[in-house]
Parts: C-alpha cells; sequence; structure tokens
C-alpha cells in the first residue's frame, strides 16, 4: 500500500514538474505554436481556446482534473489549425496501440533472453560461453539505440536490400499485418536492452555464486539441480526481476527514439512530432502517460520482489 | 592481517605515467586507445579535414571518389571532413553535462548522507526519486519543448537526468564512511561539517564516484546525440555525429559510409569510455578483495 | 599407516598449500582425529587455520591450490577432484562460522537440512530424519518453527540448522569454522555443550577451528596450534595448556585473559608473519626469547615431548612454565586507593533512545556512574545491552540523550559541537574497528597532529614534535609517522588511534570494544600500554567490553549491562567471584576460561 502511494505521489510531483517546465518557463504555449511573429489578436484567440488565459494555478487544475478523468486534454496545434478533432486522446489512440504491439513483442523476448543469456554467462563466468555473450553485450549496451537501428538499416537495406528501411503502416490496419515492418525495430530495441540487462543478471548471479551459502553447501556435497535452482539461480531471481523490470522500464524511453528512427506510427513519433511543433499541450499529456506506465512498471516489479524474497514477505505480514 | 607489510608502497612515492588500472588491464588499454583516438579527431579533425565541412564539392550521396574516401554526403559535402569536425560538440557538450552532474550530485549526496536520516537527507532523496522516475529521453523532450534546442538545454537536460544517479552513489558512500571511527573522532573534537565533509569523507569517497564517471560520460553523450538525432538539439548545418546520421539516412543505398562513419566514431567515444571505467571498476574489485 | 587410518576419522599428513605464485600458505600439516574426540586447530588471523579446513575438502580456492598431502578419511583416501566431491559432506561435513550467511536466505530452514538428507542419504525418509536432526541438536520440531527462514532465527538457532544440515549425511568428520564467533557467550556455551554431548551420543569426530584458546579449552580433547602455515604444537588440551613447550604456545596462553584467575598479561613481542613472509628457519624466531642461530637456518623438526605431545622448537625444554608470571593483580588495593582521587566523570540518569524511520527503541535507560582520576571503569554486556550507545552519549556522539554528565564537576553539554574546545579536549573516545579508525587517506602524522592542532592550539612544528612523543608513548617506531594506514597492522592502527586520543592531553578516554577485533596476542599488548599509559599519565578509562577475562585484566570497577540498564555494580573483583544478580551470574558461568577447564582436569585427574 504504502508503495503505491508513493507511486502516486511521485507522479503528482512529476505532473507539478512537467506542468511548470513547460508553462512556467520563457515563452508561453499559444506564442510557442504560432510562432513569434503570429498577430496578437490572433494569440489572444487561441489562448482563450487553450483556457491560457486563466492563471497557472487554475489550469494545472483542470488539467490535473482532466487527466483523472481520463481527459487528456485538447492539442494546442490541433486547435490552432482549427482541426475537426482535436482531443489528444483521439490523436494518441492509434499511436498508442501501434506502440504498445512493439513494446509487447519486444517484452516477450526480452524476459527470457535476459535471464537465459544471464544468468548462463553468470554461471559460466570467465569461460569461453561468457565472453561470447558478454562482449557482443558490452558492445551494444554501449551503442546508442538511434546508432544500433542505422547500422541495422545500412546492413540489412542497405547491403542486404531485405528489409524496409522505414516501417510505414497504413492508416486503420494492424502493424500484426505487416510483420516485416516490425523486424528491425524490435531487433533494434532488443539489442539494445538485452545488453544492459544480461550484464547486470550475469553480475547478480555472479555475486550469488560468492555468497557464504553457495560456498557452503558446495563444501557439503550440494550439487547438480538442487545447487543450482535452488541456491544459485532462485537467489538470483528477485534481483533480476528488478534488473527486467528497469530494462521495460528503458523500453519505454527507448521506444520513442526508435520510432523515430523507422518513422514508425506510435507514440513516440507522435511525441517528438509534439516536441518539434512545440505543442505544448500535446506533450504535458503525452509525458504524463509515459510517466504513469514508468512508475507502474517499477510498483508491478517491487511487489513481485516482495513476492519473491522471503525476508520482505515475511516482513509484510 | 599481520601481510600489510608486504605492500609497503606510499602512495605519493612515484606516478606512472599510465595508471596501473589501465596498464594491467586489457579492456583499459582499448578503451584508453578509442578514447585517445576520439579526442585527437576531435581537437585537430578540423585541422586536418581535406575539405570545409560545410561546402559542397560534389553530386549529393556519391559514393567514395578521389580526393573524398567516404564519399559525399546528402548535400554534396565531403563525409570525411564533417566526420572529423563532429566530435567537438558530442565531447565538448558531454563533457560539460558531466562536470554539471557532479558538481550537483556530489554536493547533494555528501549533504543528504552525512546529515542520514534526517528531514534533510529525507527530502533530498525523495527529490532524487521523482527525478529518477521519468525516461531520461522524455526529461530531455520536456525541456527542449519549454526552452529549445539549445546547446546549454542539452546540457542542462543530461545533467537533470544524470543527477539523480550520482546523488544516490555518494549519499550511500557518504553514509557509510560517516559511521567510521576517524569521523566519528572529528565529530568528537567538534571539526566544521564542511571540514569533516572535505578532509574525512569526500576523499575517501572518491573511486566510487571515480568508477561510475564512465558511465554518466557515455551517457551524456549518447543522450545528447539522440536529441540531435531527432532533430531536436542543434540545428543543421553544424556537424555533429549524432545530427549527421539523422540526415544522412537517405543516401544509406548510394554512400552507406555518410552514416556508418559517424556512427562508427560516436561507438569508439562511448566503448573508449566505458571500457575505462569497467578497469577502474575491475581495479577496485581487485584491489578490495586482496 | 593403513592400519592405523582405518581406526581414526581422519588422518592427514604433509599438507601443504600454495598460492598461484609458489608461496607457500600452509605447510607439513599433520592431523589426526579418532572417533569422538574433538580436536581443536587454533591460531591467529592469517595463520592459515582455515586454509588447512579447506583443504581436507579438496577445496582449491581461486589461486590456490594443494600441492602435496595426503588426506585419508574413514579408511578412504582422498586423492584427485572427483573422489574429493564424492566425499563433500558424506565424509566430511563443514559448519561455517557466520551461520546467518551460511545459510540459503529463501530456503525454510528444515528444508535445507532436507537438502543434505537428499544429497547423501537418499534411502532416508527425508521428513523424519530431519525431524528427528532437529531435535538431536535442540531445536523446536513444530512446524511453525521448521518452516521458518533463516533471517526469522536468532544466531544460536541459525547455528544449530548448519550443525544439524552437516550431522545429516553422518559423516566421519565434521569441521567446524569459528562456529561461535560473533554469538553472544550464553549462546556460545549452550552451543558448545550440545557439540560435547553430540560428540559422546554419536561418537562424532569433530575439527574444531578457532582463535579463542579459552573456548577450545572447554571443548577440544586435543589441540593443535598453527602459527605462520604451520601446526607448532599439538598435543592433549590440558598438556598443552598447562605445559605450553612452543614459546609461541606459551606465549598465547599468557596472552589470554581469564575472568576466574585474573593476571598481568604478557605480550608477546613483534608481529606475527604473513603469507609470503615466511623466514628461512623457523618463523617464530624474530620474537623468540629463547632463539639460537640454528632458529635462523632452519626450521625445527617435530620432536616428541610425550608419546602424544609433540612440538617443532629446538629448545622447547627451555620454555618457561605459563603459569609462572601470572600474578593476580592487586584489584582489591587499588579499589581502596582510588577513592581518595577527585571524580573526573560523572554520570547521572543518563537515558537516551534510537530513532529509526518507523520506531523509537529506548537504547539505555537511567545509567549512571562516577569515574575517579586515574581509574578504570569497565561496561560489561552483550551486543544489545547499551554499552556503546552509553559511550556514545558520552563522548558528545548521540544527542537524542537526557541525563547529566559532569566533567570535573562542571555540566557537559550532549552535543559534542556545544562542548567548548576545553571540554572535548578533556574527553576522547577510540573505537572498535581498527581498520576504520583511521582515514585512509591522512599519514599517522596528519591524524595524531590534528587533536594536538585542533584542540590545544599547538603550531604544526610543535605538532610535528608531539607527534614523534606521542609515537613513542604507544610504542611505536618514529619512522611510522610518514606511513598510511593501509601500511599498517590492526594493532598497529589501534595503538594509532589511542596515540590520536592522546594527543589531546585527555582526562577521560572512553574505550569502545577497542580490543575485540584484534587477536589476542595484540590484545595483551594495548591493554598493557593503556595498563602503563594510566600508571604514567593518571588517565581514568571508560572501558566498554563484552568479554569478562579483559574486565578482569583492566578494571577495578564493573558495571554489567543488561538491556540498557545496570543491573549490577561494583568493585571488579567482587563482582567476578561473587555475583549477585542473575544475569551476571548466567553471563559468568558461561564465559569460557582456561582455568575453569584446568579445574575440570584436575578433578579427573584426581577422581
Amino acid at each position: 500500500m504504502r508503495r503505491i502511494a508513493a507511486g502516486l505521489g511521485t507522479l503528482l510531483a512529476l505532473s507539478v514538474l512537467v506542468f511548470a517546465a513547460t508553462n512556467v518557463l520563457p515563452g508561453n504555449a499559444a506564442e510557442l505554436t504560432l510562432g513569434r511573429n503570429a498577430t496578437p489578436p490572433a494569440l489572444h484567440k487561441l489562448e482563450h481556446r487553450l483556457g491560457f488565459d486563466h492563471s497557472i494555478a487554475h489550469r494545472y487544475g483542470s488539467w490535473l482534473g482532466g487527466l483523472l478523468h481520463g481527459d487528456l486534454g485538447n492539442s494546442a496545434v490541433a486547435v490552432a489549425q482549427n482541426a475537426p478533432e482535436p482531443s489528444i486522446a483521439h490523436a494518441i489512440s492509434t499511436p498508442l496501440k501501434n506502440s504498445a504491439v512493439l513494446a509487447l513483442i519486444t517484452t516477450l523476448l526480452l524476459i527470457p533472453l535476459t535471464l537465459l543469456l544471464g544468468a548462463f554467462a553468470g554461471i559460466h563466468a570467465r569461460k569461453k560461453v561468457d565472453h561470447m555473450i558478454s562482449t557482443p553485450a558490452l558492445v551494444f549496451a554501449a551503442l546508442p539505440e538511434f546508432v544500433t537501428a542505422t547500422l541495422l538499416i545500412v546492413v540489412f537495406f542497405g547491403w542486404l536490400g531485405a528489409l524496409p528501411p522505414v516501417s510505414l503502416v497504413a492508416p486503420g490496419t494492424s502493424p500484426l499485418s505487416n510483420v516485416e515492418v516490425l523486424v528491425l525495430p524490435v531487433l533494434t530495441l532488443l539489442l539494445a536492452s538485452l545488453a544492459a540487462g544480461i550484464r547486470q543478471v550475469r553480475s547478480g548471479v555472479i555475486e550469488v555464486l560468492q555468497e557464504d551459502y553457495v560456498h557452503v553447501a558446495q563444501l557439503n556435497g550440494l550439487r547438480g539441480r538442487t545447487l543450482l535452482w535452488g541456491y544459485v539461480l532462485r537467489n538470483a531471481l528477485a534481483p533480476s526481476v528488478q534488473i527486467v523490470a528497469q530494462t521495460i522500464q528503458y523500453l519505454v524511453g527507448g521506444i520513442i527514439v526508435v520510432e523515430s528512427v523507422f518513422s514508425y506510427p506510435g507514440i513516440g513519433t507522435y511525441l517528438v512530432q509534439a516536441v518539434t511543433e512545440r505543442d505544448v499541450t500535446a506533450v504535458q499529456s503525452t509525458v504524463i502517460l509515459l510517466a504513469a506506465v514508468y512508475i507502474l512498471i517499477n510498483l508491478l516489479a517491487d511487489l513481485l520482489v516482495v513476492f519473491l524474497v522471503p525476508k520482505l514477505r515475511t516482513e509484510l505480514s | 592481517m599481520s601481510t600489510a607489510v608486504a605492500t609497503p608502497s606510499p602512495p605519493h612515492s612515484r606516478r606512472p605515467r599510465i595508471p596501473a588500472f589501465i596498464a594491467a588491464d586489457r579492456g583499459g588499454q582499448v578503451g584508453l586507445v578509442f578514447l585517445v583516438l576520439i579526442v585527437f579527431v576531435a581537437l585537430f579533425g578540423p585541422f586536418i579535414a581535406p575539405h570545409s565541412p560545410n561546402v559542397p564539392i560534389g553530386i549529393p550521396g556519391q559514393g567514395s571518389i578521389g580526393g573524398s574516401p567516404l564519399g559525399l554526403d546528402q548535400l554534396g559535402r565531403d563525409v570525411l571532413s564533417r566526420a572529423l569536425s563532429g566530435g567537438r560538440t558530442a565531447l565538448a557538450l558531454g563533457a560539460l553535462a558531466t562536470v554539471a552532474t557532479y558538481l550537483v550530485g556530489v554536493m547533494l549526496g555528501l549533504l543528504a548522507g552525512y546529515a542520514r536520516n534526517t528531514a534533510l537527507d529525507g527530502i533530498t532523496m525523495r527529490t532524487v526519486d521523482i527525478f529518477i522516475s521519468l525516461p531520461a529521453i522524455l526529461v530531455m523532450l520536456v525541456l527542449v519543448t519549454a526552452l529549445g534546442g539549445s546547446s546549454w538545454v542539452l546540457v542542462l537536460g543530461a545533467a537533470v537526468v544524470l543527477f539523480p544517479g550520482v546523488t544516490r552513489i555518494v549519499r550511500t558512500a557518504a553514509a557509510e564512511t560517516a559511521t567510521r571511527g576517524y569521523v566519528e573522532a572529528a565529530v568528537a573534537r567538534g571539526e566544521k561539517r564542511g571540514a569533516i565533509l572535505r578532509r574525512e569523507i569526500l576523499p575517501n569517497i572518491m573511486a566510487p564516484i571515480i568508477a561510475d564517471l564512465g558511465v554518466r560520460f557515455s551517457w551524456s553523450i549518447i543522450l545528447i546525440a539522440s536529441v540531435n538525432f531527432l532533430g531536436l538539439g542543434l540545428s543543421p548545418p553544424a556537424s555533429d555525429w549524432g545530427l549527421m546520421i539523422s540526415e544522412n539516412r537517405s543516401v544509406i543505398p548510394t554512400n552507406p559510409w555518410a552514416v556508418v562513419a559517424p556512427a562508427l566514431a560516436l561507438v569508439l567515444l562511448i566503448l573508449g569510455v566505458n571500457l575505462l571505467g569497467d578497469a577502474y571498476v575491475r581495479h577496485l574489485g581487485r584491489s578490495s578483495s586482496r | 599407516m593403513s592400519s592405523a587410518s582405518a581406526s581414526s576419522a581422519l588422518e592427514a599428513s604433509g599438507i601443504r598449500v600454495e598460492l598461484d605464485d609458489g608461496t607457500p600458505v600452509v605447510d607439513g600439516i599433520d592431523l589426526r582425529v579418532n572417533p569422538g574426540e574433538i580436536l581443536g586447530l587454533v591460531g591467529e588471523s592469517g595463520s592459515g587455520k582455515t586454509t588447512t579446513a579447506l583443504s581436507l575438502f579438496g577445496h582449491s580456492g581461486r589461486g590456490i591450490v594443494m600441492t602435496a598431502g595426503e588426506i585419508v578419511v574413514d579408511g578412504e583416501v582422498l586423492e584427485g577432484d572427483r573422489r574429493f566431491q564424492q566425499a563433500r559432506g558424506r565424509l566430511v561435513s563443514y559448519t561455517p562460522q557466520n551461520p546467518g550467511a551460511a545459510l540459503n536466505p529463501s530456503r525454510r530452514v528444515m528444508q535445507s537440512v532436507q537438502d543434505m538428507i537428499a544429497a547423501h542419504r537418499r534411502e532416508a525418509d527425508a521428513e523424519q530424519l530431519s525431524v528427528q536432526l532437529f531435535e538431536r541438536v535442540g531445536l523446536p520440531v513444530e512446524r511453525s518453527f521448521t518452516e521458518r527462514y533463516p533471517h526469522q532465527l536468532s544466531g544460536g538457532q541459525q547455528q544449530r540448522v548448519c550443525i544439524a544440515a552437516s550431522l545429516a549425511p553422518e559423516p566421519a568428520l565434521i569441521v567446524l569454522d569459528e562456529p561461535t564467533t560473533g554469538l553472544d557467550v550464553v549462546t556460545q556455551d549452550r552451543i558448545l555443550k550440545e557439540l560435547l554431548r553430540l560428540r559422546d551420543e554419536q561418537n562424532a569426530a569433530m575439527l574444531y577451528i578457532t582463535h579463542d584458546l579459552a573456548v577450545v579449552s572447554q571443548i577440544a580433547s586435543r589441540i593443535a596450534v598453527m602459527y605462520a602455515g604451520r601446526i607448532v604444537e599439538q598435543g592433549p588440551t590440558e598438556s598443552v595448556l598447562r605445559e605450553p613447550r612452543h614459546p609461541y604456545t606459551r606465549g598465547l596462553v599468557a596472552s589470554t585473559p581469564d575472568h576466574r584467575r585474573p593476571r598481568t598479561l604478557e605480550p608477546m613481542p613483534g608481529v606475527s608473519v604473513g603469507v609470503g613472509e615466511w623466514p628461512q628457519g623457523c618463523p617464530f624466531a624474530p620474537r623468540c626469547p629463547q632463539r639460537v642461530d640454528r632458529c635462523e637456518t632452519a626450521f625445527p623438526p617435530t620432536e616428541q615431548v610425550t608419546a602424544d605431545h609433540d612440538v617443532r622448537c629446538y629448545e622447547w625444554r627451555q620454555t618457561p612454565p605459563a603459569t609462572a608470571h601470572s600474578v593476580v593483580p592487586g584489584n582489591v588495593k587499588s579499589q581502596e586507593e582510588h577513592p581518595q582521587e577527585p571524580v573526573v566523570l560523572e554520570v547521572r540518569a543518563l537515558h537516551a533512545e534510537y530513532r529509526s524511520r518507523h520506531e523509537t527503541m529506548v537504547a539505555i535507560e537511567d545509567i549512571s556512574l562516577t569515574v575517579e582520576r586515574g581509574a578504570c571503569v569497565a561496561l560489561v554486556g552483550e551486543s544489545g545491552s547499551g554499552k556503546t550507545t552509553t559511550g556514545r552519549v558520552i563522548a558528545g556522539l548521540h544527542p537524542n540523550a537526557t541525563g547529566e554528565i559532569l566533567l570535573q564537576g562542571k555540566p557537559l553539554p550532549l552535543h559534542a559541537r556545544r562542548r567548548s574546545a576545553e571540554q572535548r579536549r578533556c574527553l576522547q573516545i577510540i573505537f572498535q574497528n581498527p581498520y576504520q579508525a583511521l582515514n585512509p587517506r591522512h599519514t599517522v602524522a596528519e591524524e595524531v597532529a590534528r587533536p594536538a592542532h585542533v584542540l590545544r592550539g599547538m603550531s604544526r612544528r610543535g605538532a610535528r614534535e608531539e607527534v614523534r612523543r606521542l609515537l613513542e608513548a604507544v610504542r611505536l617506531p618514529a619512522a611510522t609517522a610518514r606511513r598510511y594506514p593501509r601500511e599498517l597492522s590492526g594493532g598497529e592502527r589501534q595503538r594509532v588511534a589511542i596515540a590520536r586520543a592522546l594527543a589531546a592531553e585527555p582526562e577521560v578516554i572512553i574505550c569502545d570494544e577497542i580490543t575485540s577485533a584484534l587477536d589476542v596476542s595484540v590484545q595483551a599488548v594495548i591493554l598493557e600500554l593503556l595498563r602503563e599509559l594510566r600508571h604514567d599519565l593518571g588517565l581514568s578509562l571508560v572501558f566498554i567490553t563484552h568479554d569478562l577475562g579483559v574486565v578482569a585484566t583492566i578494571a577495578e570497577r564493573t558495571l554489567v549491562l543488561e538491556n540498557g540498564v545496570i543491573c549490577e555494580r561494583g568493585s571488579t573483583g567482587s563482582i567476578l567471584e561473587s555475583p549477585q544478580h542473575p544475569y551476571t551470574r548466567r553471563l559468568l558461568a558461561a564465559a569460557p576460561s582456561i582455568s575453569l577447564a584446568a579445574e575440570s582436569w584436575t578433578l579427573q585427574g584426581s577422581g
């Protein structure tokens, strides 16, 4: 319970920070949206329609109130352009689904691969298999997603001509109907996130291997499955869950860049577009939405860890 | 513990030119070579570049030709010359952000760690928790939305993203060190807080701080390059490796070097920094296990 | 040889373990343990006793390898990785030092024992056998207990689980590596009794590794003493402790405090030899009072003192008896002397609490004490008794307190920061852990000069002179001034910490468990040093310790703390001889002592 409250508190504090950053700092939303040489009457009109003529506190209150009801507000740019459907919720529903597809596929591959490769490298630390896993992991962990993505494009599109360099999805269709477009984005996300995860799971396993209880169990002749699963991996599991959660959290940020590289119509591309257009209200709401997902993952991981670690579990009851 | 006599090497006797943690470590050696190479390029690249980085000299997207081994970019400028002059922003902004990160992070961490389990500590660490619960790239995007994409915003953004981690590490180390006998003895003889932090605590938590430096530095480089790549940071015609990769995606089929060259440069830089950092961490592990 | 080994549980000979580069860690180790016998393997830190124990498991750690020796357990010759692997647990089992870290934190305690049964005794009914084992080591067998996790058990219970686990395969030999170090004395006493009972009931053979002569005197039938990677003396407990023939053994006995027979300790000169520093001849020669020329050229062979007592010393016949110099110090006399001295420190109704985020815990309640000039007052208690908190409050390091402290009759603020420089000068504190006592970035000179500079306003040059004088006072060579802490041994560091405290020219020094992280021989040096300093400088000490033997050695008056309250106070002599409070009696009854063991030998001998 306390953790949930803390998560909500953090989210609230973040909403204040994000709102303050985009509203209190120099330049106001309407001006940013319309550009510096907009006429004063046009500015006033837009400010009025967006509610910018109210006090900051009032605006924050109504934004937050809207968020709590699931209303993300209207896009400043869409309002300025007199778009028929300016609501942010409407604009991001499809990108959100597309991103979810991308993230979900990546996560499903990510979890088993991180745990397997990480544990395998850890158990065989400093042997050949470890180096075969760890060295590429070291390299890919060091690469920014956009570099990995670009290099993949060079190889698969530029040289092999096998896969499309951009992942366009026709409006109204699901990305799953054209799986080809998902390959490179998923591969990029996997390479970038797996690497860090594997390294950490590996060192977690190595740490457990050096614990007294493993050493004593070995001296007392325990070996094979009992030792490996009951002593080593069982105790490396809880920290690994945390690592996997961090990796999934990382996807929330990583997806923004990767989608942009491949022009994949997801929430990341939408957000970058909004930033480019200085669409303050759209940026605010999207960021808070992603932050909520981020914190939620953290919360779920914490609960799972409490469940997995007897000491934490028994302290709870 | 009587083995302590075995290695009587006073720390200030002589300073080898290459620190021991690099000399004894293959990864560290490779890292040093990478980093020296990239720093050299960043410092002197513009002077050895065969062409001007901003003037078109041929057909856009043309492959390797005489006098231009890496071909031309999407505007017909020499890729090699642009790659040679694109390192300064990455290095300088990354370094600046790292310095800012450490100024804030070390200060806050020291204060919080020394005042452990007090209100000051609590408030500092809760604030840090809040900053940590937003994906890095989102922080950058929010700041760019609010302040535009200047170099200063990039540095500020990277520092805002990275300082919480430094604060946490410093706080943990400082809180642990504060319970040591020599710190307590200093408290008992009434030394001032500043003197205790400076004399007794800070010098003894340098190892974890330095061990973390490589990671933070490479992170700030990655973050800033990513924002540049998204087209939200530095604007053309600046020659920055992140920006170059983004600009030249359209010429991949004709001249892949236009993206591969800056990409490789970034890889070498980040890998070099990481390898050096890892070597230092291994060095710490070795000397503490002795 | 083979017929002999069939009857003994362990027969090891000529064990040599080396580092990768050929540096010997232990060498020429011969050990024999018979069924129903406990062999005590005694040595100070770095003597190689754990390395010796691990070699019985064929365990070559990273960078360590066994290069010579024969190990026969229960008639089976252990050779090669496979034989050792098969012997682990089944023939030789291991009980570790730190039971809290040695149990799998995510396994229920009964399951840990059943793992051992499953690994070694497939035919047995794991459920039933594990219950029997729990009963055998004196643990409850209700489900509510057996289904607990290690962290829900006390330290003593955790160690019993470990012992149950190592009994499970019915091994020929149980190796116990400092199994009671870190447990409080009452728990230690129970575990020791349990082990003796198991030895008798099961006819078990045990190798008991410890640094503590008092403990080993109570549990072992025979003792092997290690110094610098070799066994220097081996024989029946009684004869080794009563008439040690090796000068090192004698030195250890003379360095071990005993609460049943208070006496002045006789510290050995010099420091022990570490791995890689072995001299050509006898490693003890540089510290040995009876050394002759050949000691420095060749390590002595094993010589028989009696049929079952052997020693590796050329001059063992010259070793003086250990008891000859044991004089009971004039505790009663000094008790009468001190009341005339003025009171330096007075503490009235001290009350302190600990605040964590969730709760506030009372740490000490209504503590009062007085310290006269030149006196030493001991605060004794187990961990959690509040003795350290009391010391910290007096030193001004624990401000969550109420009560009154009077220094030379004047009230002293509770917070160090609110005290005047003069008050801070008068009151110094030394801490338990010598490895964290000194700033690793400062030279000894910087560290020692600081209080002289800050609290006595000494100039830098004056302080430098002062450092030389102080190092001399704590018997450290002047060259130590330029050294960094990591170049010093634990005992040397603690001496520098004492010098740093002395640099303030204090009236009172609070010593918080300052010898409990040190080997006994080093502890003896420190205790003797403190005694001399008190005599020379008229220093007063508040000496905080859990060790009744140390109390007997150094303090005139003693306060016994239990759960933050003083339960008994009085002269050390009267408390040790006729304790009134049940808690004091329990502590005294449980505290190990060589002379206590000696009484039982006498009884056995006469009866």
